[in-house]
């Protein structure tokens, strides 16, 4: 891995469905300076900016990393953007963890973000170029029939979406970012949503939000000169697989299945349940718990909803997924992965708040975008490697 | 300031005899009645004196003014004595707005022909900044169909700022209206391209032309796609070896999707992975002919093409595919294929 890595700021906005009250350079400068105060920095102090977001149909603007520069105190220095999908906010942070690692920087400032109400989502998801009639509808549309496969294939009874549709926003609840805050959620709440896309329901899938994330992160010594306590990158790693090709496997891709592996030898984990203290894992629908627990060698292969349905992965468990509601109840896609990123940091740092797991010296931050065919994913420690 | 409470406290001086007028709509219309107008000649002169006159002078110039109290408030509009206990006024006038606040406000979904605006508006009281009261005028929220109800963005607390007239005369319709602030602009975003198949989907295409389903098989790892790509994705590596398979498949999984989609003949629509036989990858396709809730993972279909002079190089030439009635094939059969 080279050179140890530390996050040493973390910047969050409030997760709202419209940030109507910022432009989209106020929206990323709010996270960015969130996070250089965090570790008592300024711009002056940024050696490069990294930035991810979606897709630049979703806000209509070419290339913002050109623009959002400036706003990113970043005048006469690298700026780089990163597309990964919906990966893309954990993509970013390993890239910005990569220029640290090398030797590059000392200082990174990584940025992530998404203003979806400026256009719509769905629309920009779903392009219909001329030549396929491939009638997938919105990322609901795409994921629902691997849900369904999931579901036939482990034999997991239907209640199990519903689960994780609650926990994440009983999480949520203890986050005061968060976009969904459902007081009172219950199952029966969820159960009287309507099917968007058949086996998901409304309350079973992501918000559409506005919001951005930063972290400042830093080398060895700049980490010594922070005032408040690093998270250490134990490991990092990405991967990713065509979308179509005969024999996928698309409920438990390959892809994802690698780069655990690759993940847990760079970090010396050979029992993630156990050795993770917990875990923030990008779940858009409440069915992808279940799913990435399995992919993520959490437990056997068919097994994942029995720990859901155990409740392991409550707050209360032997390893809380989510703790802070998680891409249930925020989703500003581009951030999104950054957030879980950012909030395994947290943990570690002892300074996840209300959601704090106690004693947290481990953590997983993941991200998975495009068809489940780009993942990102990190490992944070309290101590250093 | 006029005080005819059902007229047009913002209308030109011309327009303000207009309350007196009886509206063509109100049934004091019906059989039997007569309208009697009174209109006073040219509308009634008034002396405003000098308090509001120094007000209405300003307004003419495209600015608002208040007068001080006694007591230190300031008046906006102006009186010539403090309402609170009667004293004369200052004589020092203060510069207020332009911008304000609205305090409360009342929504007009259907304005009537004396209003200030013939698309719906709210009259609100608005506390221009740096005044102790607040001011009776209109306030414009954009294009707003007849009979709608306020948008959410009417508030109290709105900040809101004068639409002046080109041409002022002194009254205080000189502001047409108050807007609020810009807190958003569109941004019109267009592209077009021009998309050429490339050489391996318009041979698929050329075979959808004819009512057939081409496809590639690679050499390497044997597995037939449908489209082809002319490439194996698995083993990267050019696909040449034409095959054709069935228009008849199986169902792997599949979506009910609830939201419409214009390619869609209704909601709720089948979206479904179809297997076709001889394939060695499903692909997404639309499943109609049975009711939504009826298909299943396993379910055999079969292409529904259009009349076969509708056909031309494209996948519209398939409307969707139909349950051909054959027994579900086993699950073990198609879970690779998920």
């Amino acid at each position: 891995m080279g050179n140890p890595c530390a996050v040493i700021g973390v910047g969050q906005t409030r997760y709202r469905t419209k940030r109507l009250d910022v432009s989209i350079a106020g929206l990323v400068r709010e996270a960015a300076l969130r996070a250089l105060e965090d570790a008592g920095l300024t711009f002056a102090d940024i050696d490069a900016v990294v930035m991810g977001k979606a897709p630049d149909l979703f806000e209509g603007v070419m290339m913002p990393e050109a623009y959002l520069a400036d706003a990113l105190g970043a005048r006469g220095k690298p700026v780089m953007r990163v597309h990964t999908a919906g990966s893309v906010g954990g993509s970013t942070g390993i890239v910005a963890a990569g220029l640290i690692n090398g030797g590059v920087h000392d200082r990174v400032l990584v940025v992530a973000w998404e203003k979806q109400s400026e256009s719509n989502a769905t629309w920009a998801l779903t392009t219909h170029p001329p030549y396929n009639a491939s009638l997938v509808v919105g990322a609901g549309g795409y994921f629902a029939p691997h849900i369904r496969a999931y579901i036939r294939r482990s034999g997991a009874p239907d209640h199990i979406g519903t689960l994780v549709a609650v926990k994440d926003r009983r999480n949520a609840l203890k986050n005061p970012y968060a976009h969904l805050r459902i007081p009172g959620i219950s199952r029966e709440m969820v159960e009287a949503t309507p099917m968007l896309w058949e086996p998901i329901r409304y309350l079973e899938t992501c918000p559409s939000s506005d919001g951005a994330c930063a972290m400042v992160l830093a080398s060895e010594s700049a980490a010594r000169r922070a005032p408040r306590p690093p998270a250490w990158v134990h490991g990092a790693a990405m991967r990713s697989e065509p979308i179509f090709f005969a024999g996928r496997d698309t409920v438990n891709p390959r892809a994802g299945r690698d780069c655990a592996a690759d993940l847990y030898r760079q970090a010396g984990i050979t029992e993630p349940r156990d050795q993770l203290d917990c875990a923030e894992v990008y779940v858009p629908f409440s069915w992808y718990e279940p799913m990435w627990l399995e992919n993520l060698g959490f437990c056997g292969e068919g097994a994942g909803w029995k720990l859901t349905e155990a409740g392991a992965t409550a707050l209360a468990g032997d390893i809380p997924w989510n703790p802070s509601g998680g891409v249930l109840s925020s989703n500003p896609i581009g951030a999104s992965g950054l957030i879980r990123f950012a909030e395994a940091a947290l943990q570690v740092r002892g300074l996840a708040g209300e959601h704090q797991i106690d004693g947290a010296r481990l953590a997983l931050g993941h991200a998975y975008g495009g068809g489940a065919q780009f993942f990102a994913m990190w490992i944070v420690g309290s101590a250093k490697p | 300031m006029p005080s005819d409470g059902a007229g047009d406290p913002v209308g030109q001086a011309t327009q303000a005899t207009q309350a007196t007028k009886v509206d063509p709509a109100d049934p004091v219309n019906s059989v039997g009645q007569v309208n009697h107008v009174l209109e006073f000649p040219g509308g009634y002169t008034r002396s405003v004196g000098p308090v509001i006159g120094r007000f209405l002078t300003e307004l003419r110039d495209a600015r608002l003014v208040g007068v001080r109290t006694a007591g230190g408030r300031v008046l906006v509009p102006p009186t010539e004595y403090d309402p609170a206990d009667g004293a004369p006024v200052t004589g020092e006038y203060v510069e207020v707005g332009p911008a304000g606040t609205v305090e409360t406000w009342s929504w007009v979904p259907r304005p009537r022909p004396g209003h200030p605006l013939t698309r719906p508006f709210a009259w609100a009281l608005i506390r221009l900044d740096g005044a102790d009261t607040a001011l009776l005028h209109a306030v414009d929220l954009g294009e707003i169909d007849p009979g709608c109800a306020p948008p959410p963005t009417l508030t109290t607390g709105l900040r809101v700022r004068p639409k002046w007239r080109a041409e002022r005369i002194g009254g205080i319709g000189d502001i047409e209206c108050f807007r609020p602030d810009v807190t958003m602009i569109t941004d019109p975003g267009r592209a077009e391209y021009r998309l050429r198949p490339g050489r391996a989907l318009g041979r698929f295409l050329d075979g959808i032309a004819e009512g057939r389903f081409l496809g590639h098989r690679c050499h390497v790892c044997g597995k037939v796609y449908v489209p082809m790509k002319g490439m194996c994705p698995a083993d990267g590596v050019p696909t040449t070896e034409e095959v054709e398979v069935a228009d008849t498949g199986t169902i792997t999984t599949y979506a009910v999707n609830n939201i419409p989609d214009p390619r869609a003949p209704e909601v709720p629509f089948v979206s479904a992975y179809i297997l076709l036989d001889g394939a060695d990858i499903a692909m997404v396709a639309l499943v109609a002919g049975i009711p939504a809730d009826q298909v299943r993972m396993g379910m055999r279909v079969k292409a529904v093409w259009r009349p076969r002079e509708e056909w031309g190089p494209t996948m519209q030439n398939i409307r969707w595919f139909a349950p051909t009635g054959e027994p579900d094939v086993p699950f073990d059969a198609i879970r690779d294929y998920l």
